[in-house]
């Protein structure tokens, strides 16, 4: 339980440091998740939620089509 | 409507059926691609620059889609009514109530997504929340969405209300039908008689293809109402095949 904590603390702090080196004085590359206000950033995040939910009735249905096979 | 003899009523229809539209995957598939499509074009194409709009009139791909979504499937769950009472079979029936039960899930997110937007665009920023509820709650276009709304909610408790299955199946067809008739003066008559924050006061919203929304909009707009509806009838056809699986199991 112990260990699982602070392996938890590790990742989140590790995760912070990524964070940080992010917004040290780099040379501007082409990055094409930090430009046009990192708009990018929020199109990943909702394709994200949309394949999750999509995905998921896409199994749904897989289930119900097995379903029907038995019946 | 007409007393129905007790042997007429199709009441062992077999539930079995061929395969249909529900067990196909290429209205499924276009509706991922068109959602994808929706996503990535509603945040990154050009749109008008408009004062306090701003960037959500990008808002338009999403929630007037819930909308539009919620019209549409109504209009499915009628039809399916009107033709559970032409054939009383009683798959026409289970059609639609999952559809108006789908179509309610994408009116209250249409609610919902219209709250938020309201409190960004509408609500004055100098003046209390209480205040702002007060103007922006009395806004015709929301009252009549609650009654059509609220009306849909009846449809579910008349039904869940009603014991025999036939009787519950005939009532609500019928009630289906005056709710769908309300829709008519709540959503689309009455907040354009009355002044109204919401924009598309005059002639047809979203549709009007002269002076309502830009050419760059409409490129996004209507595919994505094609894909947010899809995805509600898919959603749908899931519940409805979910309940022929449940009514085959209490027949046997």
């Amino acid at each position: 339980m112990k260990i699982a904590k602070q392996f938890i603390l590790l990742l989140a702090s590790l995760f912070f440091t990524v964070s940080l080196f992010a917004q040290g004085d780099k040379p501007g590359m082409a990055d094409v998740m930090r430009s046009n206000g990192r708009i990018y950033v929020v199109i990943a995040v909702v394709l994200t939620i949309l394949v999750g939910l999509i995905l998921y009735v896409f199994r749904i249905d897989r289930k119900l089509t097995k379903l029907e096979k038995e019946n | 409507m007409s007393p129905v003899p007790a042997q007429k009523i199709n009441r062992g229809e077999p539930m079995t059926e061929a395969k249909n539209y529900m067990h196909k995957y290429w209205w499924k598939i276009l509706s991922i691609v068109l959602l994808f499509y929706t996503v990535i074009a509603g945040f990154l194409f050009e749109v008008p620059r408009l004062p306090l709009l701003q960037e959500t009139i990008r808002n338009l791909y999403f929630h007037v889609c819930m909308w539009f979504a919620m019209m549409i499937l109504f209009t499915i769950s009628v039809v399916n009514a009107i033709k559970y009472l032409r054939t009383l079979k009683m798959k026409y029936d289970i059609y639609a109530r999952n559809f108006a039960v789908v179509g309610i899930l994408f009116g209250i997110l249409g609610y919902a997504t219209g709250a938020i937007w309201a409190s960004f665009t509408w609500a004055d920023p100098n003046i209390t929340v209480i205040d702002n509820f007060k103007t922006i709650a009395r806004d015709p276009k929301l009252i009549g969405a609650a009654i059509a709304l609220l009306v849909y909610f009846a449809y579910l408790i008349l039904r869940d209300s009603v014991q025999d299955m036939d009787k519950r199946a005939r009532i609500s067809s019928v009630y289906n039908i005056f709710a769908y008739a309300i829709l008519f003066p709540s959503i689309w008559i009455l907040p354009r008689v009355l002044d109204s924050l919401h924009p598309g006061q005059d002639g047809n919203p979203a549709l009007d293809v002269k002076n309502d929304i830009s050419s760059g909009m409409r490129i996004v707009f209507y595919p994505a109402v094609i894909g947010w509806t899809l995805l509600g009838v898919w959603i749908t056809t899931l519940k409805i095949r979910t309940s022929i699986i449940k009514e085959k199991k209490l027949s046997k």
